[in-house]
């Protein structure tokens, strides 16, 4: 076991880990964090989506190990104060149904404005195009997520922002 | 009836939030503590074995073992109609991935280890991997015992065969009927296996208290279903009813997989072994395809025929399923099929002959649709070819045969209402029917329309109750049984008792069932529960109203027949100024002047069971019951590119038109329709099981069996809603929920032969076999041996003997 440092939701949280233990696991079984779900635990559902320094990753696939010193965000963090403009359009227009896909859908929509703010339908259907869900057809979830874009104000895209 | 102001409306989910935000708890997520074990089993690699001895020693003693546990723990058959499924079985394995051995560990890890140190000493026996091969008449015999189990008085198995169920239905004299025909067209169409793949797996997490209670948080569709037999299987360990509680939180899909009882009674018993401390069984994916129940597989015969009139004048349907190692859901499949496969159309010459057969594959059972999109593809394949050899629209053949209010159903009932024609018109409308696309270069254009119907297949005392109740603030809770699947079910309960209340949805808490305090629902199944619950609600709406007005008017000493509800309060017709808020009386009740109180917290309770139906039909004919509740009838039609090079196939649009006698949430049914149809078209197009020689699976995962993503959707959905009410549904409402994919591999293989001139007639209708039939190569040969074992060799020859059972 070692014990690794992440910035879970903004929080600085210590655990002990081992090597083989992935992050799904570690996040679940022993932070308490239970959004992030396994759907197949070999990378193809996109249930265990989280952001790991603000990129949209499968938990299932990632050592927990590895993930030390790195901020992970998972859907407990995302909308603290007060759901996002993208989870009250979720809501609004009764996107999801069983809602077992929601956190990693939720997640990887987020990252995708995060740097792309007004993506087309096109770029809407291949970022998500790794998160199954079995229920919606998805027509309403690609709807939801250009409806957000859509309000969203024009500025320059994400990726030539200053880094810190 | 006076103006709807909430039913037909759009209401926001009131479980919408919780989705969204992670708050919604499904069973995994569910915290149990460090007392909590940790279960793993041990599964047969043989389709068919006789087991010799289970040698558990050296699991147990394998570290954080707590306790291994076989078949010698819990000697029991289980099932949901017929007690022919092994809790762990004891003398033989019937399908690869049947359950052996149990260990519970202190880890997840630690049972996984040592799960692989049990060793089973096995015996291999011939193994039944087809249909063909279990027809025979010296066919090994799956269930020796057949003749002995229990089972519902409406399945009728043939002992000493693998027959498990044969549904009969006979109207008026089919050999009499060909003789009239014009024409009759006679051919064989095949539709193999398919997995419900919900996000969420399989999960349960138990706990026998040291007083002797089971409690199992499930993912279940069917907690009572499952309290029910549980207290059957588990008799023999001294719990009936009140010793058995189960407890289902949301859940991550089930599309009739987490119907009745499949690993949950494993979960039982190993709670039951470690009194006092809750063990958790988690089906991997892996598990989840082979070891919860399939869609079954089924080969059918359609034997049709017509006048000129495009009039049918008899239909001959045989069709055999492949039910697996065990019937007791699937058989209930077969039989609803073999009531119903006339499809929803007017004949006066039925036969239909609907067999269930045991094979040493993994055990069937309901799937969205519950037989009716696999009976469908045939048949409206049937339709369309029919009406294209005798030169007739394919529309306006559906439209002459089109079933209506009143007319005699194939077992002898009446129809109910139902608009079949105008959602036919609805559909060509919408896809342009009769106008000839422009196609790319390379490209063909096709379009088809189909119809389609079904009923709940239920039994005749399926039931639903409910318990409404006020707090303080004039907030409510409605407690009960139905599961939120994903179909909006809590919102649209909230909406029924909202109608009746004038109490907003978003002041109703729905709750998710627990069998100890929410009222009885039978199952969430066959699209049943808006009809049936919403029943129940509405009564126990329409009593709570009673409470209110009935306090009012004691109160106050007017007369009920003048009072009503209006925005959360109790107001007169007499006396305008009169308006008492719900929220100031419902729980602390009405100051009389003389300062003594009326009233009492209120709340209501109703039922609903649907006393006119009956299963007892004549064996040999199905006629004198009524099986069936109501069907709900539509229509649906696609526009499809196929690529002359390749085989690809690109829906350019799908239309559904549906029946649903009263919308009461446009958004949902909306859902149902737009989800439903990729369902069906990813059943048409893509998800493609084989099986291993062996009857292994080959691809128990998403990797190797396709559903479908964001980049495989139609261009185009076009959802039309129907309003002919149901006379004896809440506000008029009849269920949508399978119907939605019903007819999907029809409008496929029928825009195919449309665009191309192939007629593919075994299922999945894949881009590969549509390369290969424009290339000259027959289809049906494509996969030869490997199609989920309905038969061996090709569709077309497999000879429908029934080994001299009849």
């Amino acid at each position: 076991m070692q014990e690794i440092s992440i910035r879970l939701n903004g929080e600085t949280r210590r655990v002990a880990v081992a090597p083989n233990e992935t992050l799904l696991d570690v996040l679940r079984g022993r932070l308490g964090i239970k959004t992030p779900k396994e759907g197949c635990g070999r990378g193809d559902c996109g249930a265990c989506t989280v952001l790991l320094d603000g990129k949209a990753v499968r938990s299932c696939l990632i050592l927990a190990i590895e993930t030390d010193g790195q901020s992970v965000t998972t859907l407990e963090g995302v909308g603290k104060e007060g759901p996002t403009a993208l989870q009250q359009a979720f809501v609004k227009q009764n996107v999801f149904q069983c809602g077992f896909c929601a956190p990693g859908v939720v997640l990887a929509a987020s990252a995708l404005l995060a740097e792309n703010p007004q993506p087309g339908e096109h770029e809407v259907r291949e970022a998500l195009a790794g998160n199954l869900c079995r229920c919606t057809g998805y027509e309403p979830i690609v709807k939801a997520v250009l409806s957000v874009a859509k309000k969203t104000p024009r500025r320059k895209p994400a990726t030539r922002r200053k880094r810190s | 009836m006076s103006q709807k102001k909430v039913v037909g409306t759009s209401a926001v989910r009131i479980d919408g939030l919780d989705k969204v935000t992670g708050a919604a708890r499904y069973v995994d997520d569910l915290d149990f503590g460090p007392g909590l074990l940790h279960a793993a089993v041990a599964t047969s690699p043989h389709a068919h074995a006789r087991i010799r001895k289970i040698d558990t020693s050296a699991a147990e003693r394998a570290p954080g073992v707590v306790r291994v546990v076989t078949g010698k723990d819990c000697p029991h058959k289980f099932g949901l109609y017929m007690q022919d499924r092994d809790i762990f079985p004891r003398d033989r394995v019937r399908f690869v991935g049947e359950q052996v051995a149990a260990v519970i560990a202190e880890t997840p890890e630690a049972a996984l280890r040592a799960v692989r140190l049990i060793r089973v000493d096995y015996e291999p026996l011939p193994a039944v991997l087809s249909l063909g091969e279990a027809l025979r008449k010296d066919a090994v015999l799956i269930h020796p015992d057949l003749g002995r189990y229990q089972r519902v008085p409406w399945f009728f198995p043939r002992a000493g065969t693998n027959i498990a169920h044969w549904r009969k239905t006979r109207k008026g004299d089919v050999e009499k009927g060909f003789r009239q025909a014009d024409f009759i067209l006679e051919d064989t169409y095949t539709v193999p296996r398919y997995a419900h793949c919900p996000l969420e797996t399989h999960a349960v997490t138990g706990l026998f208290d040291l007083s002797g209670r089971l409690t199992l948080w499930a993912s279940s569709q069917s907690p009572f279903a499952q309290r029910g037999v549980m207290a059957v299987a588990l008799k023999p360990f001294g719990l009936s009813h009140q010793d058995i509680r189960i407890i289902t939180p949301y859940v991550g899909g089930g599309f009739g997989g987490k119907a009745g009882v499949s690993m949950e009674i494993i979960g039982a018993v190993l709670a039951i072994a470690m009194k006092g401390r809750p063990v958790r069984l988690h089906w991997t994916r892996e598990q989840e395809f082979m070891n919860t129940s399939q869609r079954q597989g089924v080969v059918a015969r359609v034997k049709m025929g017509v006048k000129k009139s495009g009039e049918i004048v008899a239909l001959e349907h045989t069709l055999h399923w492949d039910a697996g190692a065990s019937a007791e859901y699937g058989a209930n499949v077969v039989n609803a099929v073999g009531l119903s496969a006339t499809g929803p159309y007017r004949i006066p010459n039925v036969k239909i002959d609907s067999v269930c057969v045991y094979t040493n594959m993994p055990p069937c059972g309901a799937y969205r649709g519950f037989g009716y999109s696999e009976f469908h593809f045939g048949l409206e394949s049937h339709m369309t070819r029919i009406a294209r050899a005798i030169g007739m629209d394919p529309v306006k053949i559906r439209k002459v045969n089109a079933i209506r209010e009143g007319d005699t159903l194939a077992y002898g009932a009446e129809m109910n209402p139902g608009d079949l024609e105008g959602a036919l018109d609805k559909v060509a409308r919408a896809i342009r029917w009769g106008r000839k696309e422009k196609a790319r270069p390379h490209k063909a254009i096709g379009k088809a329309v189909a119809c389609f119907w079904k009923a709940p297949a239920m039994p005749p005392n399926a039931s639903s109750a409910a318990y409404l109740k006020f707090n303080e603030d004039g907030s409510m809770n409605l407690a009960v049984s139905g599961m939120e699947i994903g179909q909006g079910f809590l919102t649209v309960m909230a909406q029924v008792a909202s109608e009746v209340l004038t109490v907003p949805v978003g002041k109703i808490r729905v709750e998710t069932p627990d069998t100890d305090r929410n009222a009885y629902e039978w199952q969430t199944v066959g699209s049943h529960v808006t009809w049936s619950c919403g029943n129940a609600v509405r009564a126990a709406a329409e009593e709570v109203k009673g409470k209110l007005i009935a306090t009012v008017a004691r109160a106050k000493r007017l007369k009920a027949a003048d009072l009503y509800l209006d925005a959360e309060c109790v107001k007169s017709r007499k006396d305008k100024k009169l308006a008492l808020p719900f929220r100031d009386f419902v729980i602390d009740g009405i100051m009389r002047p003389d300062g003594r109180f009326v009233g009492g917290p209120i709340h209501g309770t109703g039922m609903f069971m649907p006393e006119f139906t009956s299963a007892l039909g004549d064996p040999e004919t199905s006629q004198g019951g009524h099986p069936n509740v109501h069907y709900t009838v539509g229509s649906a039609g696609v526009v499809l590119e196929v690529d002359k090079e390749t085989g690809k196939l690109t829906v350019l649009k799908a239309a559904l038109a549906v029946d649903v006698g009263q919308v009461i949430n446009p958004e949902l049914v909306k859902g149902q329709i737009v989800g439903g149809i990729l369902q069906g078209l990813a059943t048409a197009l893509y998800e493609d099981i084989r099986y291993a020689p062996d009857g292994r699976l080959l691809n128990p995962n998403f990797t190797d069996y396709k559903i479908p993503t964001t980049l495989d959707c139609p261009v185009e959905i076009v959802p039309i809603m129907l309003e002919t009410p149901q006379p004896d549904g809440p506000f008029g409402a009849r269920g949508v929920g399978e119907h939605t994919m019903i007819a999907a591999a029809p409008n496929i293989a029928d825009a195919i032969d449309d665009a191309v001139g192939i007629r593919l007639k075994t299922m999945p209708l894949t881009a590969e076999k549509v390369a290969l039939a424009l290339h000259g190569i027959e289809y049906d040969d494509v996969k030869g041996d490997n199609l989920g074992f309905c038969f061996r060799g090709r569709p077309c020859d497999y000879p429908f003997d029934t080994g001299g059972a009849s």
